[in-house]
């Protein structure tokens, strides 16, 4: 299993890079914590946005004596409103992720690499990353990254991951990874579920290029990880056009919901480099509507 | 040529190989030419259908593959269901293997032989005909066998040649002495005949009899084998093999005719015939080939060599190629020749009529057996004709006088004729001209005209010593004019006809090696009717102007001695024969051939008689057997033990299977596929493993350093040796001298550059290949141009130069289209007996002196007082012997001799010197005749103790 650490240092070279990936903050009002997003409007925040007559519910000591001074009406700095958008992650960690064809490594690993080098170029964005159910919820800082490296190099035993919509804040985004190839409904589930709450984000697919060529033939049995599942063939060469099929539809419909609730959806191989990925989730996460 | 009969040979052994006799052999049970050694094994066989249905009934095993893409896989059935069978080609496969094995393990055996158990005495008789001589060592491997087997079962045996009967009893023997004897049986270059039905007839004693036929039928065959039969059981070996015989070749409207004969009669083959004669160096070549076509189904084919006089003449003999027998061979004698005959008349004052013409009843005459040649005496001269006819020509220019008597002195002959010009100069008054063969008085005679007394003048009959003896003198033939001869001391001898009154009518003198004759009268009817008759055409036949055509008429031969020149032996070569007695001239018209008369070339006084094998009208048949009789192959058949083949065959068929199992589960495919490719990949490609030396690494190699070479043989042996000979030879001249040769390469005289090379060694085999015309025309190029090559027929000369041996055989053959000058042996102050070592002695491994090199010019001086002749220029193009040089020189990868030579040190001092004359080779071959510079001469002196 990955080290933590390993998995983190890992992360941080894919990284590293790239610019500080900044997500978009889509609603201002219903987010309430602080984060580094102008939002092009005064509120609280830091950074100057304008000077505007002093209201009479401005406090006085928020009038601005400086700017007042040079005119004969009082002035009240506004400051741009800044806001910090947290991103949940959701990285499949069953079975199936473990899967890796020769010479190529595991869908598993790829999965947290690009997951946690995402999280990293967010936190460094200044954003507030945490994993989906109530594992780690979205905070900001180093610290956050460490724990997120532990809770991610753990290993589930079920065949097929299912995502977990929970511990999702409204209006937030949001970063599924899985390969997908397991029962299509939980998926769509989570993903209506986040999109009723407003979640947009990206559905990242990675799969082995075994899985996407299915290079078989002759009398096989073909089982799943775990070995759970199970189904024989006697001459495998025959099912790899409807295996395609299959593999292509549930494509179909990965993007065909992703359309529908406003996600981004992208599928990656492992024989890949790791950084197109990377570049990949850095535009659909940065990107705005 | 030699595909074309090998090729015959093995289809006709194919086909018609006579089945091994069924014998109620208990331990082996035969089938056609398969024999099994524990037969009921085969019953196994039985239990393959059974095999196969449990086969089919079990389909191969599946794979478990781990794959996360499974669940899209749920729920998909397979489009057939046939592949849980195993397919049927598999099923046939491992049949195939089982079969195999069990098959290979009831031990079958090809031609499984039998004992010949007999008791008695045993007589195995050979043909020993021309015929057999192309399978002579054939015949001779199934005679030994023959006697191995009786040697077993202790039978007294005798081998008796049907053409060379014993003299007296059946010299029966054991068997093991027969074998040491085998080889004095030797093939005769006739067919047996009566004598030896008569012979056995003779016999009192019974024995059993192996007959090695030649596959050829002869007269008294078949009463010799009834007589045979009266004496026990006959067992007949004979190979069905395709005989040519060439017959004598015609000469017919300027084309020389070869006809050839065959036997049996089948398909349409087309042999090539050969004419061989020597070049204008002596060297004997091969002239002109053709093929000759025998159409399917005819014995007798013909064909025609359309060849320029000159080339004409020189051919000695007709080969077929491919076959090696004296029937295959037709030697040509006169009768072939056509001398070129030169015309001149003096020059034409008048408009003479044709018939009147000096020239026309010479043309007449000696156009049909002669090619004539008319032109200006300069260039007559040029093209060297054997006779040149001077009629009525009295003025000569000096130089042409000069020329002419050059030319007669060299062997030319000069003819002329008398006439009102000759008669009218002052030619020969005074002195004797040197071409006129007498003094001439002036004027001339006339007799019985208008104006004279007298009768025309009849001729005298032949005087004994005269050439024109034994011509019958004709009533009619008439002289009315004639020059007249200066009476002289030396005109009586002079005279070889004359008139009936004592005048000479031909004179002749002997001038140098040539002769000059002269005719009193002219060449016309003018002043006799002479040339009317048809005396005048034997006249000139016996003066050798034109040749007789074919052979001499039987009375001409009769009384006659012919002595035999050369003569064939069987395998069609020419041996010397001045050793055997002469023959009478009436046995050369029909000759019957056998001992006393055996084919060849026979001279007379003044004319070759060639006695071939085959005469104009031999036809050939086949040796046919009646049903009583068995008829045994010739080929040896060896047993051979199949076992070993099949169980390997079992295993690659299962190998073959462990492919196919993988592809047909899928395992060649997938994950793994790299793997397996790679597997057949390395199966395909291990065949052509062999990497190519590219043409440019090859020159590279040869040209960077100095490389000694030897000629790639084909016999992986005699190449091995011959590169480990040259390696020590290598390593030797590194050591000992300046130069330092990089290792020997083989070379390949039909793909790759000779010029690279300065020194090529060449071992003889008896079956290697002969070179194709482009790689003679290289071998010239590289003898002409300063190449040596050394032939070594390794048989240390055992049957004296090149004649005896197989070897020897085959480097004549070689060598019969290489342009290698005159030879002799190594005279003793050669250059190659001192160029780095002094040596006398040229030793390999055996030690024969017989070292043959280019003759030195005849003109070659030796200086009074100097030990070694003035020789200063070229080198030795060739060298030729026998002494298996290479075998001597071997050393192995870690420099250990290879072979022993000698015994203890006398041999190792043996080897000593046949490194000593390698590397004196090799300086010869480098430095040339450097060390003939009479600089050294004093040192040697002192050396050689002079």
């Amino acid at each position: 299993m990955t080290e933590p650490l390993a998995l983190r240092s890992a992360s941080e070279d894919l990284a590293a890079p790239l610019p500080p990936l900044l997500a978009e903050a889509e609603h201002l009002a219903t987010t309430v914590l602080l984060g580094d997003h102008g939002r092009k409007r005064a509120g609280t925040g830091d950074t100057f946005w304008q000077y505007r007559p002093a209201q009479p519910y401005d406090e006085a000591r928020s009038i601005d004596w400086r700017r007042s001074a040079r005119s004969d009406a009082n002035f009240v700095q506004d400051k741009e409103w800044q806001i910090a958008q947290s991103i949940i992650l959701w990285v499949d960690q069953a079975a199936s992720m473990t899967f890796a064809s020769k010479n190529n490594p595991t869908k598993a690993e790829r999965a947290r690499t690009l997951a946690l080098a995402a999280a990293i170029l967010l936190i460094r964005g200044g954003e507030r990353v945490g994993l989906t159910g109530l594992r780690l919820p979205p905070r900001r800082g180093e610290a956050q990254l460490l724990k997120m490296a532990q809770l991610l190099t753990q290993d589930d035993d079920v065949d097929y991951g299912t995502p977990d919509a929970q511990g999702m804040l409204p209006h937030s985004r949001a970063l599924y990874v899985s390969d997908f190839l397991g029962d299509i409904q939980p998926v769509e589930d989570a993903l209506l579920r986040a999109a009723d709450r407003g979640v947009r984000g990206a559905l990242l697919q990675v799969l082995d290029p075994q899985e996407e060529a299915f290079p078989f033939d002759g009398r096989t049995v073909f089982e799943s990880m775990t070995g759970a599942i199970e189904h024989e063939t006697l001459k495998a060469g025959d099912l790899k056009e409807r295996y395609l099929e299959r593999l292509a539809q549930r494509k179909d419909r990965l993007s065909y919901l992703a359309r529908m609730t406003g996600w981004q959806f992208y599928t990656h191989h492992t024989e890949q480099n790791a950084t197109a990925a990377l570049l990949w989730l850095y535009g659909a996460l940065e990107r705005r509507k | 040529m030699e595909h074309w009969n090998d090729a015959n040979e093995r289809l006709f052994s194919f086909w018609l190989k006579v089945p091994v006799r069924m014998e109620s052999d208990a331990l082996m049970w035969v089938l056609g030419n398969i024999g099994f050694t524990a037969p009921w094994l085969l019953l196994g066989l039985i239990a393959l259908p059974i095999l196969w249905l449990l086969l089919r009934a079990v389909p191969p095993a599946p794979i478990r593959r781990r794959f996360p893409g499974v669940a899209l896989l749920l729920g998909l059935a397979d489009n057939e269901s046939q592949t849980d069978r195993t397919p049927w080609w598999l099923l046939l496969l491992r049949l195939l293997a089982v079969a195999a094995v069990i098959i290979g393990f009831a031990g079958p055996v090809l031609n499984p032989q039998h004992a010949r158990d007999g008791r008695g005495n045993l007589v195995i008789l050979v043909d020993a005909s021309w015929a057999g001589a192309g399978q002579w060592r054939d015949k001779m491997d199934r005679i030994d066998t023959l006697l191995s087997e009786a040697s077993a079962s202790d039978r007294r045996t005798a081998v008796i040649s049907l053409t060379d009967l014993p003299d007296d009893d059946v010299p029966f023997a054991s068997p093991n002495e027969w074998q040491n004897r085998l080889p004095n049986v030797q093939p005769q270059p006739w067919l047996p005949d009566q004598a030896a039905v008569e012979w056995f007839t003779g016999l009192d004693e019974d024995f059993e009899t192996y007959w090695i036929s030649d596959g050829l039928d002869w007269d008294g065959r078949e009463n010799l084998l009834a007589t045979l039969e009266t004496k026990g059981n006959v067992t007949v070996f004979q190979t069905p093999r395709p005989i040519i015989g060439l017959r004598p070749a015609k000469f017919e409207d300027g084309e020389v005719l070869v006809s050839a004969v065959r036997t049996p009669v089948g398909t349409e083959i087309a042999p090539t015939i050969t004419a061989v004669g020597t070049d204008p160096t002596g060297a004997v070549r091969q002239l002109a080939t053709v093929p000759i076509t025998f159409p399917a189904g005819e014995a007798v084919a013909e064909t025609a060599m359309v060849l320029p006089p000159e080339l004409r003449n020189r051919i000695t003999r007709f080969e077929t190629s491919g076959a090696r027998s004296a029937g295959a061979v037709s030697l040509t004698d006169d009768s072939l020749k056509r001398r070129e005959v030169a015309l001149v008349a003096g020059s034409d004052e008048r408009e003479a009529l044709d018939l009147l013409s000096p020239l026309y009843y010479l043309r007449e005459a000696l156009d049909p057996t002669a090619d004539l040649i008319e032109g200006t005496l300069e260039d007559i001269l040029l093209a060297n004709p054997d006779v040149l006819i001077l009629a009525d020509v009295a003025t000569l220019t000096e130089d042409e006088t000069a020329g002419i008597q050059e030319w007669v002195e060299k062997g030319g002959m000069l003819l002329r004729f008398a006439g009102p010009r000759l008669a009218a100069s002052d030619l020969g008054r005074s002195s004797e001209d040197p071409l006129l063969p007498v003094r001439l008085r002036s004027g001339g005679r006339t007799i019985g005209g208008a104006m004279s007394w007298g009768e025309p003048k009849a001729l005298a009959p032949f005087d004994q010593e005269s050439p024109f003896f034994g011509l019958p003198v004709p009533n009619d033939v008439t002289v009315t004019s004639q020059v007249m001869a200066q009476p002289d001391p030396t005109l009586s001898e002079r005279v070889i006809a004359e008139l009936a009154d004592g005048t000479p009518l031909v004179t002749r003198k002997i001038t140098g090696e040539g002769q000059v004759v002269l005719v009193h009268v002219t060449a016309n009817a003018q002043w006799s009717s002479l040339p009317l008759s048809g005396l005048f055409v034997q006249m000139l036949e016996r003066l050798a102007v034109s040749t007789r055509p074919g052979t001499p008429e039987k009375e001409a031969l009769e009384g006659t001695t012919w002595l035999p020149n050369k003569v064939l032996d069987a395998f069609g070569d020419l041996q010397d024969g001045t050793a055997l007695p002469g023959v009478d001239g009436e046995n050369l018209l029909d000759p019957v051939l056998g001992p006393d008369l055996q084919p060849g070339l026979y001279a007379g006084e003044d004319q070759q008689i060639a006695v071939n094998v085959i005469g104009p009208e031999t036809m050939l048949n086949v040796a046919a057997w009646p049903a009583r009789i068995a008829v045994e192959g010739l080929a040896i058949t060896r047993e051979t033990a199949m076992k070993g083949w099949l169980i390997s065959a079992a295993i690659a068929l299962l190998l073959v299977d462990v492919l196919a199992s993988l592809a047909v589960g899928g395992r060649l495919r997938g994950p793994r596929a790299d793997v397996a490719a790679a597997l057949v990949l390395l199966l395909l490609a291990a065949p052509h493993a062999e990497a190519q030396d590219s043409g440019d690494e090859f020159a590279i190699r040869a040209t960077s350093e100095v490389v000694l070479a030897h000629v790639l043989t084909g016999d992986q042996n005699t190449d091995d040796i011959a590169e480990a000979g040259l390696r020590g030879l290598s390593q030797t001249l590194f050591r000992r001298t300046a130069i330092e040769p990089a290792d020997p390469i083989g070379v390949n005289i039909e793909t790759d550059e000779l010029a690279f090379f300065p020194f090529l060694y060449w071992p003889i085999t008896p079956n290697q290949q002969l070179p194709s015309r482009e790689a003679y025309t290289k071998l010239n190029r590289y003898l002409r141009t300063g190449g040596m090559i050394m032939f070594d027929t390794r048989d240390a000369n055992t049957a004296g130069f090149g004649s005896g041996s197989p070897e020897g055989r085959k480097l004549q053959a070689i060598a019969r289209s290489l342009d290698i000058p005159a030879l002799e042996p190594v005279p003793s102050d050669h250059i190659l007996t001192r160029t780095f070592y002094l040596l006398q002695d040229f030793p390999g491994r055996y030690n024969s002196r017989d070292v043959w090199v280019e003759a030195a010019p005849a003109d070659a001086e030796q200086i009074p007082g100097m030990p070694f002749r003035n020789l200063n220029d070229g080198v030795t193009p060739v060298i030729i012997g026998g002494n298996d040089w290479t075998r001597a020189w071997a050393v192995d990868e870690y420099g250990n001799r290879m072979f022993p030579v000698g015994r203890g040190t006398a041999g190792e001092q043996q080897r000593e010197y046949a490194l000593r004359f390698g590397i004196n080779v090799i300086m010869h071959v480098l430095t040339g005749n450097y060390k003939s510079d009479q600089v050294h001469v004093p040192d040697l002196l002192d050396r050689l103790g002079q």
